[in-house]
């Protein structure tokens, strides 16, 4: 009796293995594989400056950036809607992961032109890396005021500025991305009493994605070893991005009007904190150029 | 006591046996497409994948697959971020999978034969009881697999927002292509 319950017993068994559940055998077949993380921020830029985020192979940005002027300048300037600066931009992607670009903004008439490279990739799975790496760098050429304006003999060296920056940011969750802005700015020429050649500044910035396609961002620039007399402010703006397939809408108030990097970052003339503010926006549309190759 | 053990042997020798040859009814994927198609007012949305994942146990009719989302290859990157991240959250559901029985195959029939899969679609982490209608043709100890059908996105809580929902069909095409090779 015994016997025949342990062959019925053992023939259960061994059919119920036969059986075994398919599914599960193809996701044991299936070795976990690297993988890159995506949209870790909305945009090509935070609040005023730039993110991680490089365009794709072929992906053309067209970026409209505008910053009203200031909030307490009171009804009489409709609380600044009645200014407005502006920069036009175009950003292109050469690989998925290194993009060209040029823009123009109102502020100081500048013409800048910038590379950027995604140079380290967050990603999960074997051999993951924590964060994602752009080196970003730029110049720019402030064409006012016109030669016969200047106080002194300007030359076209005394308009250019250069802009290096490591764009260091990591994905921590779906909604929450952090990211570190170590940069320096060098003009060529500068107020020696107020300003140094080289200035150095430590941005930190991120953004909460409050549902699928809206999210709040924040960026800070703090700047080192500032004279004195200086008399410009840390940049520090808030934004909401919201994305509706090909455009992002990112809605901006900060301290800055500039927004060209050399602008934002060592010539903000807004106190944030005496209510001095710009409300903004910039709104991007991107356009495949090239077609993904089947 | 010795009696019972060696027949125990036999036993296990035996269901083994069974087992291994069961196994040789199963097919897996040697090549395979999966296309999705959305047809709408202001652009047509389509995207291809050819890392599907299956095996088709022949004798029992059992079959299942595993589609990997983010291999969903798109004309335009930013189709393919918003697509992985905002619609079908992949980070979240890695997977399209599908699990049932097939039914109407004869392993030695020739020419097209026509089936139906029914078994359980899931997709953005929701499971639905499904019946899928394809076609098998047996081809050199391969089969060939067809089938196209929709999938409705409410079906599977994936929502559009209201500005875009002239850019995305309320249901899309699902084509199959897969050709299975004895595993």
């Amino acid at each position: 009796m015994r016997f025949i319950f342990i062959l019925f017993f053992s023939m259960g068994c061994t059919i119920a293995l036969c059986q075994d559940d398919l599914l599960s055998e193809l996701e044991q077949a299936d070795k976990p594989s690297k993988e890159f993380v995506i949209a870790t921020f909305k945009g090509t830029r935070l609040v005023n400056g730039q993110s991680v985020e490089v365009k794709s192979n072929g992906q053309l940005e067209f970026i409209f950036a505008h910053r009203f002027g200031r909030i307490n300048d009171g009804i009489y300037e409709l609380f600044g809607l009645d200014q407005a600066f502006v920069r036009i931009g175009l950003e292109y992607g050469l690989t998925d992961r290194l993009g060209f670009g040029v823009g123009r903004n109102s502020v100081d008439k500048t013409m800048d032109a910038f590379l950027r490279y995604k140079v380290l990739r967050q990603s999960t799975g074997p051999k993951a890396f924590p964060v994602t790496v752009t080196a970003f760098g730029n110049m720019a050429i402030r064409t006012s005021p016109r030669k016969e304006d200047a106080a002194f003999d300007i030359t076209l060296e005394d308009r250019v500025s250069y802009t290096g920056q490591l764009l260091i940011a990591r994905k921590f969750t779906r909604s929450l991305s952090l990211q570190l802005m170590p940069t320096i700015v060098h003009k060529n020429t500068v107020d020696r009493r107020i300003e140094n050649n080289d200035q150095v500044a430590l941005g930190v910035g991120g953004r909460v994605k409050v549902s699928r396609s809206v999210a709040l961002t924040s960026e800070y620039y703090y700047r080192f070893n500032v004279p004195t007399k200086n008399p410009y402010y840390n940049s520090f703006g808030l934004g909401v991005d919201i994305e509706t397939g090909g455009h992002v809408f990112q809605l901006v108030i900060s301290n800055t009007r500039g927004l060209t990097e050399r602008a934002f970052i060592t010539e903000t003339t807004g106190d944030f904190f005496s209510g001095d503010l710009h409300l903004g926006f910039n709104v991007t549309r991107t356009f495949q150029l090239k077609k993904k190759s089947k | 006591m010795l009696i019972m053990d060696k027949i125990r042997f036999l036993l296990v020798c035996s269901v083994l046996f069974i087992c291994h040859s069961t196994q040789a009814q199963k097919f897996t994927v040697e090549k395979s497409t999966v296309i999705f198609f959305s047809k709408a007012t202001v652009e047509d949305i389509k995207a291809d994948n050819t890392k599907l994942a299956s095996i088709f146990n022949t004798s029992s009719g059992e079959v299942a697959f595993s589609i990997p989302i983010k291999d969903f290859e798109f004309e335009k990157a930013l189709m393919k971020e918003h697509f992985n991240e905002k619609y079908l959250e992949t980070e979240k559901f890695a997977k399209a999978t599908f699990q049932g029985k097939l039914l109407g195959y004869s392993a030695n029939a020739t020419g097209v034969q026509p089936v139906s899969a029914i078994g359980k679609l899931t997709i953005h982490g929701i499971t639905k009881e499904v019946t899928i209608e394809g076609t098998l043709e047996n081809v050199d100890g391969k089969i060939n697999a067809k089938s196209k059908f929709n999938v409705k996105l409410e079906d599977y809580k994936i929502k559009i927002p209201q500005l875009l929902w002239q850019n995305i069909a309320e249901q899309v095409e699902v084509t199959i292509d897969i050709t299975y090779k004895p595993l």
